[in-house]
């Protein structure tokens, strides 16, 4: 990669239980990260870091590799090669002497249920209310009592602006409000970093804003957050770094100022000349 | 953005528009002649058909009123019913096991399922009966143990056999079980395929999304898979009952006489009045389908989840 990862960050380190030295402010830490599928090279080496509380922003033409990256961080994809660390754990691998041996389902499960996903198409259970998709990951997996649940669930709703949605279900909903209570969802397991696979793509133009909003409160809460986006305001306004990719390689990084006004590389100028 | 006095202030938006007096059309509607032909053809057929029931001698209406609901013939419905709910039960908790292993992804599991439904769904349900009443002359008891010890006993040097308790298959599998047995399994077979379309209905996003939230593969296959493959799967299932509702008929060749369609049949060779217990098994049949097709409908609205008032129901239902 021709270009420095803008988040370097301290010098500190901490050793993993593999005895793999990461850097100690780094949530998420992707080293020579390869996929294919089949034959068809889709991330060719990604290394990045992405530090607690920041909010990264990941752009790049569509089958530049940046959702199936997304994947790849909770697991959703197997990497072909590569280590990818979620804070501090190898995701969906363990590490002995020198081998690797593949985590079981549920134990996979368990590293995914502090990584939060927000898909492009909402992806809401449709046979469950509002109430019902918030509350059921909670109540199934960590075993938080009903009442318990639901309470937290209604604040979550609150926050992300539905609270008296609780009884609709998802196809009596518009878009944003899907993606709003899709949001609330993941929130609801506490999760230390969110996901975003193009959030508002599948939006109407007019329903874009009441999602951003929500996100936008959720960095400002310091949820850490890396968002797959074609939204350049979002990523401007609201982004701690910018990361341009194409044809499954980071081309450049670094704020979102920097890399949006002054690219140095010809395909992002050339990318973003035709989005903005 | 388009500045929002553009519109408001356009012609004709102020003053809402004078309401002129409406007049219903009244046109002369399309003449189907057609219509009267056919309804006239189908009156006179209906006409013939009613004249065939009261007058031909042989239907003996007073003779199949008297004996329909004679006491064999009631226990026969009810043999006829509770195989029927039974079988179905069985076929369908087989069928959800088959079809899990199925889509598995575990090969052994795979070709086990395959081969069961490929077996099961290729002999016929008649074959199947004769050759479950049939299955005490394979075994004529049970030996309930360890596998293979009359080889491996010896071997060790130990005398006599590994088998715990041991029972008569003629008493374990009664005329009536084993044709359960063989219905249930046979079911199992066709059941498994209709899950499995199910299943596979399901959008995988659904599963991916469950699959982030942290779930394992069995629980969202419980909570997220199955309930949504229940509106694929239920209509197909209601075919099936009907079906099995008249499958029971092959009870007989297990055999099972105290089965509706045997009874009837035999009040029929009996008394020579063969024909009137024939329609008495068509009406039996009928109603007990039509009393099943009404279930359905109900499990029916139950699993759509575009049914507004069971939708409140389920929301009354959670506080």
């Amino acid at each position: 990669m021709a270009e420095e990862n803008n988040v370097t960050g301290t010098d500190e380190v901490v050793e993993t239980a593999e005895g793999a030295a990461l850097p100690a402010d780094a949530l998420v830490v992707a080293e020579d990260v390869h996929k294919s599928f089949g034959r068809l090279e889709v991330l060719k080496g990604i290394d990045l870091q992405v530090k607690r509380g920041e909010v990264m922003c990941v752009i790049g033409p569509s089958g530049s590799g940046k959702s199936t990256f997304l994947r790849c961080i909770n697991h959703l994809e197997k990497l072909t090669a590569g280590r990818l660390w979620v804070n501090g754990e190898l995701m969906g691998y363990r590490q002995k002497r020198g081998r690797l041996y593949e985590l079981r389902d549920s134990e996979i499960a368990a590293q995914r249920s502090d990584i939060g996903m927000v898909f492009q198409r909402f992806n809401l259970f449709p046979h469950l209310t509002v109430l019902g998709n918030v509350i059921e990951a909670p109540v199934q997996v960590k075993r938080v009592p009903r009442a318990r649940a639901t309470e937290r669930a209604r604040e979550l709703l609150e926050r992300v602006g539905l609270p008296d949605k609780a009884h609709a279900y998802p196809e009596q909903l518009s878009g944003g409000q899907q993606q709003r209570v899709a949001i609330a969802r993941a929130l609801a397991m506490e999760p230390s970093l969110m996901l975003f696979d193009e959030p508002t793509s599948a939006l109407d133009p007019e329903l874009v804003g009441e999602v951003l909003d929500v996100m936008r409160d959720l960095a400002q809460g310091g949820m850490t957050m890396v968002v797959v986006t074609h939204e350049m305001g979002f990523a401007r306004e609201v982004g701690d770094s910018l990361v341009f990719m194409d044809d499954g390689a980071v081309v450049e990084s670094g704020t979102p100022s920097d890399v949006l006004s002054d690219p140095r590389h010809e395909r992002t100028r050339a990318f973003l000349s035709k989005v903005l | 953005m388009t500045s929002p006095s553009a519109s408001a202030d356009g012609p004709g938006s102020k003053e809402p528009t004078p309401r002129r007096s409406v007049e219903p059309i009244t046109a002369v509607p399309v003449r189907y002649p057609e219509r009267w032909v056919a309804a006239g053809v189908v009156l006179v057929l209906a006409a013939m058909f009613v004249n065939m029931l009261i007058t031909n001698p042989a239907f003996n209406w007073p003779f199949m009123f008297e004996h329909m609901f004679s006491d064999p013939v009631l226990r026969g419905v009810w043999v006829t019913l509770s195989a029927t709910v039974l079988s179905m039960i069985i076929g369908i908790l087989l069928g959800v096991v088959l079809a899990v292993m199925r889509l598995s992804g575990n090969p052994i599991l795979v070709s086990v399922s395959w081969l069961y439904t490929w077996f099961f769904r290729g002999v016929p349900r008649l074959v199947l009966a004769v050759l479950f009443g049939n299955i005490a002359i394979l075994y004529s008891t049970i030996h309930i143990g360890l596998p293979f010890d009359n080889y491996w006993m010896p071997l060790l040097g130990f005398e006599g056999d590994a088998r715990f308790f041991e029972i008569d298959v003629r008493t374990l599998l009664s005329g009536y079980a084993a044709g359960l047995l063989a219905l249930s399994l046979s079911e199992g077979a066709y059941m498994a395929e209709i899950i499995r379309a199910g299943l596979q209905s399901v959008n995988k996003g659904q599963t991916e999304a469950a699959q982030a939230l942290g779930m394992s593969r069995s629980r969202i296959m419980r909570r997220i898979t199955l309930p949504q493959a229940m509106r694929v799967v239920i209509p197909p299932t209601g075919n099936e009952t009907i079906a099995m509702l008249k499958d029971t008929a092959l009870l007989a060749y297990v055999p099972v006489t105290i089965e509706l369609f045997y009874q009837l049949q035999a009040i029929g060779t009996r008394t020579y009045q063969i024909f009137p217990m024939l329609v008495a098994a068509c009406l039996w049949y009928l109603a007990i389908t039509s009393v099943l097709m009404v279930g359905q409908y109900f499990i029916e609205r139950r699993f759509s989840r575009s049914e507004r008032g069971v939708r409140d129901r389920i929301v009354g239902g959670a506080h």
